[in-house]
């Protein structure tokens, strides 16, 4: 474990992106605590840039709703989708993959026929057929979500089972008279560990992504102030209030950005022996 | 004589974090037109570093930190990139370890060859045609005609590394630089491929350096010697020197680790048998699916054999022989077609499923691979006691009894609490030994278990081996690919070839009257089976 901080420590990008979500999550924490009362209150005159009023860091929006709070609030959001919708997927992508690798024959077909059929939709487009089906609340947001991004974990973890599964010490374990789930479940999958840690991370990024885009197509849900909400609310108006989009805009990237860093950095400090070569 | 290439105070620097500073250092000594120089040592000495120090071909973050070597009155460490890269393959040529990747599997033989024509700016299109037919008949490739239109894929091993030989004979090269190039091969095919490298060598006049980590190859067509051990020069001298009054304790050490052709004499089995293999059979179909056609490889053609109770068998035959098919068909890793598995008169084969988890217990296997035999994540107390938990023994009495074990296998009782990363490929070997004893079988199978170590930890793990089975009274079917490893542990052997069993009889029998043809074409293959004679 030791071993391991310090190899991801070693990476300074992995360094910095941990520093920079880090303070997104005590933001998106203390919320009520530095913003008490809603995201959705007018406090003052409309279109203030920021910088210009005391107590008013970032400015107001179209109607008057202080940006800085939206921003926090917006937080929330985003990590607890990215967050709930990888959980998810990682549950269904997860056993599929296993089993399917595992016992491979007929499971293995079925299962990944079922998955193509997930994977030959694109990804956007269903989301917002699911959203649009169901009503666009956070639950249905973050299941939509989950249900677009788990393919490639299943094809991932069948993957690494599928190589795994012919190693020695898997014989060895079954001629111990192991049975198959504990083989899969106590040999199998903890050696799978490392890639699909690495995938979550970056998942937890493209899941945020998801959410922003949905909100801004209007397709959020509508009592929750978040991040891709903002942006589309503010999208008329780019001309004369530029910066109404652009803040919530860096607050995506610098977000996703954070991620993918830190998902790089546990790659190189997971696979040792990958991230020592040639830097 | 001026020699071809003269090394001095080499040291080639490993990055920071690795287990030493230097790969090797003061590495001197020459090489000769005209003689074969071989390079011996065990896996981590730095042989095969030196080599490719030499072609430029180090890897990330390893380099030469100072030394200088001197080739036609160059230092070639001190080239530039673009001098050494024409040096590559004109004046040095290289043959590597394994055939089945060093070839590009996309390209036809033929093209390969004439690319290092091309690489070089020689010859004009159609001569370098002639050229590569000539060089696939020097190294005695059959139909030349069709090799030269030949996709890696279809060619055996042993044609592979006959390619790789041409392709580095190619611009007749001052020096050839082999890097364990038999280590990959049969030993009947072995035995050719050192044949040609000898005689290519004579007719071209090359210097060659050889690398190897087997005596018996070095017997058999060394002219000098260097061995080396971590990174250093411990001996060097001729051939007959070397090998028959060694200086140094380690050169002794290593050719006292060989195993000798010295057949003992094991008492004659009376005991009744633990398992009886009858007319075993196991084909291995590929389906095809809509356009190809199936493939089927017959892997076990009818075997049968018996093994009593405290004897040892073992099981001969090159790769592909349908050896380790058997040992896993009699533990039904492998599902066998048909046949009988007879293990105390209970029929193995006929077991369902749950019948067989709980019979699991009383066949142990030993893997080959060191590394890959022990979950990386489970400490190895775990290891040792997970098997007899799950067949119900008490947690209690399992741990103790794995520590016990470990004391067995002469390892710290202390051992239990590490992860396997930790130790050594010999002492993960003892940590495999350990676990096929804790589940109390009444056969283990050893499938090439001591294949993958080096000479000295392979003759202190057969000494282990030999030593439990007699004090446990074990009953063990060996298999193994070395003809020099079963002498020394088995009461019986069996040969294998195309899944048939060839012949089975005593050592004694086997190895000194031998029946079959190809058993004594295999004893005959051996390396450095006439030095050893002489030695005996």
């Amino acid at each position: 474990m030791i071993d391991f901080l310090k190899r991801f420590s070693r990476n300074r990008g992995a360094l910095i992106g941990a520093l920079i979500l880090i303070t997104v999550v005590l933001l998106a924490v203390f919320a009520p605590l530095i913003y008490p009362d809603s995201p959705w209150k007018m406090v003052q005159r409309p279109f203030l840039p920021p910088f210009s009023t005391e107590g008013l860091p970032l400015g107001t929006d179209t109607l008057g709703r202080d940006v800085a709070a939206g921003l926090v609030y917006g937080a929330r959001v985003s990590l607890i989708v990215g967050l709930v919708s990888t959980l998810v997927a990682l549950l269904i992508g997860v056993p599929l993959g296993a089993f399917a690798g595992f016992y491979g024959g007929l499971i293995d077909d079925g299962a990944m026929r079922f998955t193509e059929f997930f994977q030959t939709i694109p990804n956007f487009a269903l989301a917002i057929v699911l959203v649009a089906i169901l009503e666009p609340t956070l639950p249905t947001i973050t299941l939509a979500i989950a249900i677009v991004s788990w393919p490639p974990v299943a094809r991932l973890v069948r993957a690494e089972v599928l190589s795994l599964r012919k190693r020695e010490f898997v014989e060895a374990a079954r001629l111990a008279g192991l049975s198959n789930t504990r083989i899969l479940f106590g040999h199998v999958l903890p050696n799978a560990m490392s890639p699909i840690i690495v995938m979550a991370s970056l998942m937890v990024a493209t899941a945020i992504l998801l959410e922003s885009s949905l909100s801004f197509l209007g397709l959020g849900d509508p009592n929750i102030m978040s991040w891709g909400y903002m942006i589309g609310a503010a999208r008329t108006v780019i001309r004369s209030a530029w910066w109404l989009s652009f803040i919530p805009g860096v607050a995506i990237l610098l977000t996703v950005l954070a991620l993918n860093l830190i998902g790089e950095g546990l790659n190189d400090a997971l696979n040792p022996r990958l991230a020592r070569k040639g830097r | 004589m001026e020699p071809v290439l003269s090394i001095r105070d080499m040291a080639i620097s490993l990055p920071p974090g690795a287990d030493r500073d230097f790969a090797v250092q003061d590495i001197s000594f020459d090489l000769n037109a005209g003689e074969i120089l071989c390079v011996v040592g065990e896996s981590g000495s730095g042989k095969s570093m030196t080599a490719n120090a030499l072609m430029g071909l180090l890897p990330d973050q390893v380099e030469v930190a100072r030394g200088t070597a001197h080739f036609e009155g160059r230092d070639i460490m001190a080239l530039p990139e673009s001098e050494r890269r024409k040096l590559r393959g004109d004046r040095i040529g290289m043959i590597f370890q394994e055939p089945m990747t060093a070839l590009n599997p996309l390209m036809r033989i033929g093209d390969q060859i004439t690319e290092v024509f091309e690489a070089h700016n020689r010859h004009s299109p159609s001569e370098r045609r002639e050229k590569a037919l000539a060089l696939i008949r020097e190294v005695g490739l059959p139909d030349p005609d069709k090799i030269i239109r030949a996709y890696p894929f279809q060619l055996s091993g042993g044609q592979r590394q006959r390619a790789i030989i041409a392709m580095a004979l190619a611009l007749d090269p001052a020096i050839l630089i082999a890097d364990e190039p038999t280590t990959a091969l049969d030993v009947t095919t072995q035995a050719q491929i050192l044949d040609l490298i000898k005689t290519i060598q004579q007719r071209h006049g090359m210097a060659v350096m050889f690398i190897t980590h087997d005596f018996g190859v070095v017997a058999e067509i060394a002219d000098r010697v260097i061995v080396m051990r971590y990174g250093e020069i411990v001996e060097h001298g001729t051939a007959s020197e070397v090998l028959e009054n060694p200086q140094h304790a380690y050169t002794r050490a290593l050719l006292k680790a060989i195993p000798t052709d010295s057949v003992p004499t094991p008492d004659p089995v009376t005991a009744p048998p633990v398992l009886e293999v009858r007319n075993l059979r196991k084909t291995f179909v590929t389906s095809g699916g809509f356009f190809r056609p199936t493939r089927s490889v017959t892997a076990i053609d009818g075997v049968s054999f018996s093994i009593a109770r405290g004897e040892v068998l073992g099981i001969v035959g090159e790769s592909g022989s349908g050896k380790s098919t058997v040992g896993r068909a009699i533990v039904r890793l492998v599902e066998a077609d048909s046949g009988e598995v007879i293990l105390d008169g209970q029929d193995m084969n006929a077991l369902s499923a749950s019948e067989l988890r709980s019979a699991r217990r009383r066949v142990q296997m030993i893997f080959q691979d060191p590394y890959a035999s022990l979950n990386p994540r489970k400490k190895i107390l775990h290891a040792l006691s997970e098997g007899p938990i799950v067949q119900g023994v008490a947690k209690d009495r399992a741990h103790a009894r794995a520590r016990e074990l470990l004391e067995i296998v002469e390892l710290d009782a202390g051992a239990a609490e590490r992860y396997p990363h930790e130790f050594s490929g010999g002492q993960r070997q003892r940590i495999g030994i350990a676990r096929a004893l804790a589940m109390d079988p009444d056969l283990i199978i050893a499938d090439e278990a001591v294949s993958a170590l080096d000479v000295s930890i392979q003759a202190q793990v057969l000494n282990l081996l030999r030593d439990l089975q007699k004090r446990l009274n074990l009953s063990l079917m060996f298999i193994t690919h070395d003809m020099r490893v079963a002498a020394q542990l088995c009461d019986r052997v069996a040969v294998m070839q195309h899944g048939k069993l060839v012949e089975i009889g005593p050592v004694a029998e086997v190895f000194l009257s031998p029946k079959a043809d190809y058993t004594r074409s295999l004893l005959a293959a051996v390396p450095g089976t006439d030095w050893l004679e002489g030695a005996a």
